[in-house]
């Protein structure tokens, strides 16, 4: 009974969400959609991230890396033969890619498929360490992914990046990508397999007495975020049109894990709340950047100012308000009541998977 | 049960074990005494997979478990305490309890032994929604014990069961692990600073000192032996 009422819920939430898109995408103007897709994509970020570093512990800074990946593939996957011989001026492209073009929904499987295998190819290695060095290693990882796309000219066209990559993202495609990452990993987190994620990160010696193994569970968290991570980047490339390798240096990870810590670790609704507010916040505050006057002081726009902010928001975050918006806690539709109802005490089975909006 | 046999471990150019032998029979508690660094934990360890051993055997049931990695040797039907309970404290008791049957594959009678679990601890049933890191260290142990017996292992070896906890409290964990061996004869691994303690539940002791096994014998007797008194019961 209680459980068909908040599957009733959710689904109307959906469907109003899915009304609430269509009206959008047909009335706001590309500003607007594009600040609106650009929460999705980096709510997929987030949700992904905190599947490695807030379920798993596994402190994996190679998301940059993995959206690269995603994004490139996407991007030479939709791009028609004429643009691509435009954008490759300098060294003409390898042949098999010149006139490949895919459906939109294919390209973005195949981002995804590509980056969790380079995922997992990272992993592999990778997961051997713990805490800070994987930290290192992934970075590095990260890093040598960006190089390799500066320096393989035939295939990625270089520093010179691509442009005119078809703008197929829309309200629909970002949205319905991060309602099915939330779905699926909030589907996995509820499993034993998610519950063996949990316990490596607690105590991996404990877990793996108990028969957890290891490397297997890191692997499969680690393919799983890349493939998702894969895809919000081919998201990405489809949305603002032009990628260069700087679009991915370690400020993206950066970002991505100052809006899941934001977001609360392990919770998945934490991070999409997060990461729409970031957005919204960072498009707010781009006045901050032009000159302006307070008095008779006269401030120069200063570029970057709003990361200034951002970075002094999440040190607010972190030493007063560390679980973040929603700690481990996600949104569920009895939270909510009880909130309106006021009572305090939340009951402590509230498993039902909830959607933000 | 377990057997080993002439057991020597090296870690790095140090000789930790060296070549140490010893019998757990069906059944039985057996004890594995020792003070800091005589080597009780590496020999779990090389049970368990964590550490090769460079020369020696272990038996399980006549199988050798030498080459298995930790999980496999989970499945195999061994269990562990770890040293300092290590429960997973921001899982609930109840999870904590199912992630002990991971490693079974008929998971749908893994409900009933959480009742089991909860019989034999009552405490945790009334705590089964809590973080593990809320219970007291005394109820911590308890969980670790009862998520080892989730695995519902043929042998349940337990490192320093008492270690942090009050006298008290220690006496009732051990009491409980000779309940357990009692009501359903459970076959019990106990590896223990505390000798007074521990002899007074075991059937069977080894006392270790640096890397060797120096003495053995029935627990009872051990207890009554003046050198073993006056060395590791601090009774002159």
């Amino acid at each position: 009974m209680k459980i068909s009422r908040n599957t009733l819920l959710t689904l109307g939430a959906l469907i109003i969400f899915a009304g609430f898109l269509y009206v959008a995408q047909n009335m706001f103007n590309t500003y607007i959609l594009r600040i609106i897709n650009l929460c999705a994509i980096y709510s997929i970020f987030a949700i992904t991230f905190n599947l490695i570093y807030g379920y798993t512990g596994q402190f994996s800074l190679g998301h940059a890396g993995f959206a690269a990946v995603g994004a490139y593939v996407a991007a030479l996957l939709t791009m028609s033969a004429q643009q691509k011989e435009a954008n490759f001026f300098l060294t003409p492209i390898v042949p098999a890619l010149a006139t490949m073009q895919w459906p939109f929904l294919f390209a973005i499987i195949a981002a995804g498929l590509l980056a969790a295998l380079v995922g997992s190819l990272i992993a592999w290695p990778a997961l051997r360490l713990r805490g800070d060095y994987l930290a290192i290693a992934t970075l590095g990882f990260s890093e040598i992914i960006r190089v390799l796309l500066v320096n393989m000219q035939p295939v990625t066209n270089g520093a010179l990046g691509l442009k005119g990559i078809p703008p197929y993202t829309n309200l629909f495609w970002s949205w319905g990508c991060v309602v099915i990452t939330l779905f699926v990993i909030k589907r996995l987190t509820n499993t034993s397999y998610g519950r063996a994620l949990r316990a490596i990160r607690d105590d991996e010696v404990a877990a793996e007495a108990l028969g957890v193994q290891l490397a297997r569970h890191k692997l499969m968290a680690f393919a799983v975020s890349a493939f998702f991570v894969g895809v919000a980047g081919a998201l990405m490339a489809n949305l603002i049109s032009t990628i260069d390798p700087k679009v991915f240096l370690f400020f993206l990870t950066y970002q991505i894990v100052g809006i899941t810590v934001m977001g609360g670790m392990g919770s998945l609704t934490g991070s999409t709340i997060a990461a729409c507010l970031y957005t919204i916040f960072l498009e707010v505050l781009r006045p901050i950047e032009s000159p302006f006057t307070i008095g008779n002081l006269h401030v120069p726009g200063v570029p970057g100012m709003r990361m200034v902010l951002f970075s002094i928001l999440l040190l607010i975050v972190i030493l007063f308000y560390r679980h973040g918006l929603m700690g481990t806690r996600e949104f569920s539709w009895d939270r909510l009541f009880e909130f309106f109802r006021g009572k305090k005490k939340a009951s402590p089975l509230t498993n039902s998977e909830g959607e933000q909006e | 049960m377990l057997e080993i046999q002439n057991l020597h471990v090296f870690y790095g150019g140090i000789h930790a074990l060296h070549g140490i032998s010893l019998n757990v029979p069906d059944e039985k508690i057996i004890a594995l005494l020792g003070a800091n660094g005589a080597g009780k934990s590496t020999t779990l360890r090389c049970i368990m997979g964590i550490v090769k051993p460079a020369e020696g055997s272990i038996l399980l049931n006549g199988e050798s478990l030498l080459g298995y990695k930790s999980f496999e040797v989970v499945k195999k039907g061994v269990a562990m305490v770890p040293e300092g309970r290590r429960v997973f404290t921001n899982l609930t008791v109840y999870e904590n309890l199912s992630l002990g049957a991971y490693a079974r594959k008929e998971q749908d009678k893994v409900r009933q032994d959480i009742e089991a679990v909860y019989h034999l601890f009552p405490r945790l049933q009334e705590r089964a929604f809590q973080p593990a890191g809320t219970l007291s260290g005394g109820e911590q142990q308890m969980l670790a014990l009862g998520r080892a017996l989730m695995s519902k292992p043929t042998l349940l070896m337990i490192d320093e069961p008492s270690l942090g906890l009050s006298p008290l409290l220690s006496q009732t964990v051990l009491k409980r692990l000779k309940d357990l061996n009692r009501d359903t004869g459970q076959t019990i691994l106990l590896i223990e600073q505390n000798a007074r303690a521990a002899l007074s539940i075991a059937d069977y002791a080894y006392i270790m000192e640096v890397g060797s096994i120096r003495l053995e014998g029935a627990a009872a007797d051990l207890a009554k032996d003046d050198q073993v008194r006056q060395t590791y019961l601090g009774i002159h």
